[in-house]
């Protein structure tokens, strides 16, 4: 329940709640959209990446001298677990034609694209189970031109929009076009769309689009996309082999500079593993668990950026990695639950984001980055935020409307989820609305592709969250559910053509000593080892007395012991 | 900006315990992690919890929602005989809670071939034979932590109600934990994966439009309007975005 002294706040919500509907119940926009000047304005006032502090030059590697969101800037300048004479390569511990970094959406499409379509074998090494990404945490939805009143082009037009017009062209075509395609492949596999009567796919609107374009499968998804691709995974043992809890930690490459696999760590045991491949597709997903800002996430357990790392000391250029997707809707009360998305599908479904004293001050659906950034703005600048007993503030997300416009029954039917969330604390979202704030949610950037998924490294194929210029510098909501499908069969496929051509030359991890001696010649000072893998949230004295292991010869050499979140930075809540 | 951003402040969900246990404030219970006592914040979840006492999850945390089924965890209460279940990352702590996360649980996935499959008993009793073997005591839907009606999609599998069995274990997050406990051996959520996908793909209302959409990018329909906006600059394409209508 809210506490007491928020019942004044909430009864203005009341108050003001029929002329809200009524405005939502006509035609047009509920409150008047952003222009181009007032979206720039909004943005470089309280966006977080605009803070001074939020980004700062990187000195080593491929994007040496730009400007990197100031924790991927530490990520990148950090030691390898690994020195090359450390890994013997001439005898490797597995052999496989695709090696598959990352066991979620994208990591399962191109395994099962490589095996259907190109009869290619794979390995896929995840650091935690199969399925323990952020695809099974989407709640809203994917978007795919499929309605009659829309069209590709279309949601083409919507994403190089909403991604300020900085987006790579040729991906936005591939995402789009192949849209529909993929909500077929989808289905056929068996997965569970919303429909209408007449078997139309159900279609919702999200944040920055002008058809209604985003289908669902109730809140759940992604768990239900996820389910269905990992169980028909799991029904191919002979072609597939999954490797859990093992995640990568460097790449190999071959004397002539192509990627020819990488090196494992097993989480158990603690050894290292070495997998030759024809080719490598990074699946890696995104960041969130760095907490960029000391934000709170959305984000799984393990999205610590390590594809990133690791392909950037292999020579691998970013894109747009100054750039950070910080979701309009995370929960701020309860406090259990802070950080937690709110799908973005409770504002297309007619949710409305009002202040403190129950008026609205934004369109609920524009772009995200907009979208979060009148919210902090109407919290920091305008007073109109609620705070919470902890300290936090807020903004109401009016849900019961969402009932009163589609019909009694409408939320527990179609948000499952989000019912359950808020219930557990005697909060009910179709009588209740919910304080939200933003939350830290996706990586914009990430390793540069073309629409083949290529890299600058040949052999090495990147897909999903892990990949960098689809969305410009900012995403809408639904596109990352079709990136990871529509990029993750891409790399099935290209990842196998080549696969069955390539002759890989003598193995090595030379370039981590390379990257070595940059890291001294820039005059690096750090004693932070990456791929983080896990973050620690051990409190500071715990951490304090804890013992260093690994048995790596460098300081702080432990995927238990990463120091990120302590030294490297100063969390904005630490202030 | 001169507030901290209120995503930033000190938390008691489990990303941020720390922060909360070094302004020491809150009051601490006792909880036994696997019969060892450790003092935890009496507002943290169990997740939350485990971290505070200065654990490392590898095993047993995942989504940290409520979606992943990872963090599986049964429990006691002091003075009660129940066996209790609930997701670590959602069930709040309580004095005296002794508790334990089940990270795995043993389970045989069937191997098939959906084309080759009908929704209907026969898949079942080919596939999952155990759901024969139900005695219906309804321990399953006891243990459920999404509250979700267990047994029912049982019997309706029995029935060969491919519907039912998905519309009542769409919101499952395969934790694991009725077939831990039924007394059955039962394996309840990869029968009812199996269901959902023999619905999807076969008892479905097909939707014309999505053939025809698909069809129509096969034959190049929209070829040139992507070359004619691929070839804008950003000014004209600035323009058209802002000028487009919505639905």
């Amino acid at each position: 329940m809210y506490p007491d002294y928020m019942a004044e706040s909430l009864r203005k919500v009341v108050e003001t709640r029929p002329k809200r509907l009524e405005l939502a119940r006509k035609s047009g926009p509920v409150y008047p959209l952003m222009n181009a000047e007032e979206r720039q304005k909004v943005l470089e006032g309280f966006h977080p990446d605009y803070e001074p502090s939020a980004r700062r030059a990187v000195c080593v590697g491929p994007n040496k001298g730009e400007t990197l969101t100031t924790e991927v800037a530490d990520l990148l300048e950090s030691h390898s677990w690994l020195r090359s004479e450390q890994v013997d390569l001439s005898k490797p511990d597995v052999e496989t034609d695709v090696l598959i970094i990352g066991g979620g959406g994208a990591g399962c499409n191109a395994a099962l694209v490589a095996m259907r379509e190109h009869g290619v074998r794979s390995v896929i090494a995840t650091k935690l189970r199969m399925g323990d990404a952020n695809t099974m945490m989407s709640q809203g939805g994917m978007q795919a031109a499929v309605a009659r009143a829309d069209s590709p082009t279309r949601h083409y037009l919507d994403a190089i929009g909403g991604g300020h017009f900085e987006n790579k062209p040729e991906l936005v075509k591939a995402l789009t076009e192949d849209g529909p395609g993929v909500v077929k492949w989808l289905e056929d596999l068996g997965v569970v769309w919303d429909k209408e009567e007449d078997g139309s796919m159900k279609v919702m609107h999200g944040g920055g689009t002008s058809r209604k374009r985003m289908v669902s499968c109730r809140d759940y998804t992604g768990a239900m996309i996820m389910r269905t691709l990992m169980d028909e995974v799991r029904n191919h043992p002979d072609m597939i082999e999954v490797k859990e809890f093992m995640p990568a930690v460097e790449l190999i490459m071959d004397a002539e500079g192509r990627c020819a696999g990488a090196v494992l760590y097993n989480m158990d045991s603690e050894e290292f593993i070495t997998v030759k491949a024809k080719s490598t597709i990074v699946a890696t997903g995104g960041y969130g668990r760095l907490h960029i800002r000391g934000y709170d996430t959305t984000n799984h357990y393990g999205a610590t950026g390590d594809g990133l790392v690791m392909a950037y000391r292999a020579g691998a250029k970013l894109m747009y990695m100054d750039s950070v997707q910080y979701h309009p809707t995370g929960v701020s009360f309860p406090e259990q639950i802070a950080g937690f998305l709110v799908t973005e599908a409770i504002r297309g479904a007619g949710g409305q984001p009002v202040n403190k004293d129950g008026e609205l001050f934004v369109f609920p659906r524009e772009p995200r980055d907009i979208e979060a950034s009148a919210i902090i703005r109407e919290c920091v600048q305008n007073g109109g935020g609620v705070p919470t007993p902890s300290g936090r503030v807020g903004v109401w997300l009016d849900s019961p409307l969402i009932d009163m416009l589609h019909g009694e029954g409408y939320t527990e039917k179609h948000f499952p989820a989000m019912y359950r969330q808020f219930i557990r604390y005697g909060i009910d979202i179709t009588k209740l609305p919910m304080l939200i704030y933003p939350s830290l949610h996706y990586q914009n950037g990430g390793i540069e592709i073309n629409e083949r998924c290529e890299t600058d490294l040949p052999g090495l194929y990147v897909a999903g969250e892990a990949s960098g210029g689809l969305h410009g510098r900012n995403r809408l909501m639904g596109n990352s559910v079709l990136d990871y499908n529509v990029f993750g069969r891409r790399a099935g496929k290209y990842a196998s053509e080549y696969a069955k051509t390539v002759k890989l030359g003598k193995l090595s991890v030379a370039h981590l000593d390379a990257y070595e001696k940059q890291l001294a010649d820039a005059n690096v000072k750090t004693d932070l080892v990456t791929p983080i893998l896990l973050p620690s949230y051990a409190p500071k004295d715990v951490k304090k007395r804890q013992l260093v292991r690994g048995g790596n010869t460098l300081p702080g050499t432990s995927v238990l012991q990463n120091r990120l979140h302590d030294d490297a930075f100063s969390p904005a809540g630490a202030k | 900006m001169e507030n901290a951003p209120a995503g930033a402040s000190s938390s008691l969900s489990s990303s941020q315990i720390g922060d909360r246990q070094d302004k020491a404030e809150g009051r601490l219970i006792t909880v036994y992690i696997m019969g060892k006592a450790y003092e935890v914040p009496e507002e943290a979840t169990i997740m939350g919890a485990i971290e505070y006492a200065g654990h490392q999850i590898i095993r047993g945390a995942g989504c940290r929602e409520g979606y992943c089924g990872a963090c599986a965890t049964i429990y006691r209460l002091p003075g009660d005989y129940k066996i209790r279940t609930g997701l670590a990352c959602m069930t709040m702590v309580e004095e005296g809670m002794t508790l334990a996360q089940i990270p795995s649980v043993p389970a045989e996935k069937a191997i098939y071939d959906i084309e080759k499959l009908k929704p209907n008993v026969t898949a079942i009793q080919q596939m999952y034979p155990t759901v024969f073997r139900c005695v219906a005591c309804g321990t399953c839907t006891k243990s459920c932590p999404q509250g979700l009606q267990v047994m029912d999609y049982v019997q309706a599998a029995k029935r060969g109600d491919i519907a039912a069995v998905m519309d009542l274990s769409f919101d499952c997050v395969v934790c694991g934990l009725c077939m831990l406990r039924c007394p059955a051996e039962i394996t309840q959520p990869l029968m009812g994966i199996m269901a959902k996908r023999l619905y999807g793909r076969y008892l479905r209302k097909e939707s014309h439009e999505l053939a025809e959409r698909v069809k129509a990018v096969e034959d190049g329909v929209y070829e040139a309007e992507y070359a004619e906006m691929m070839s804008m600059n950003r000014e004209d394409l600035t323009k058209r975005y802002y000028a487009r209508d919505s639905e």
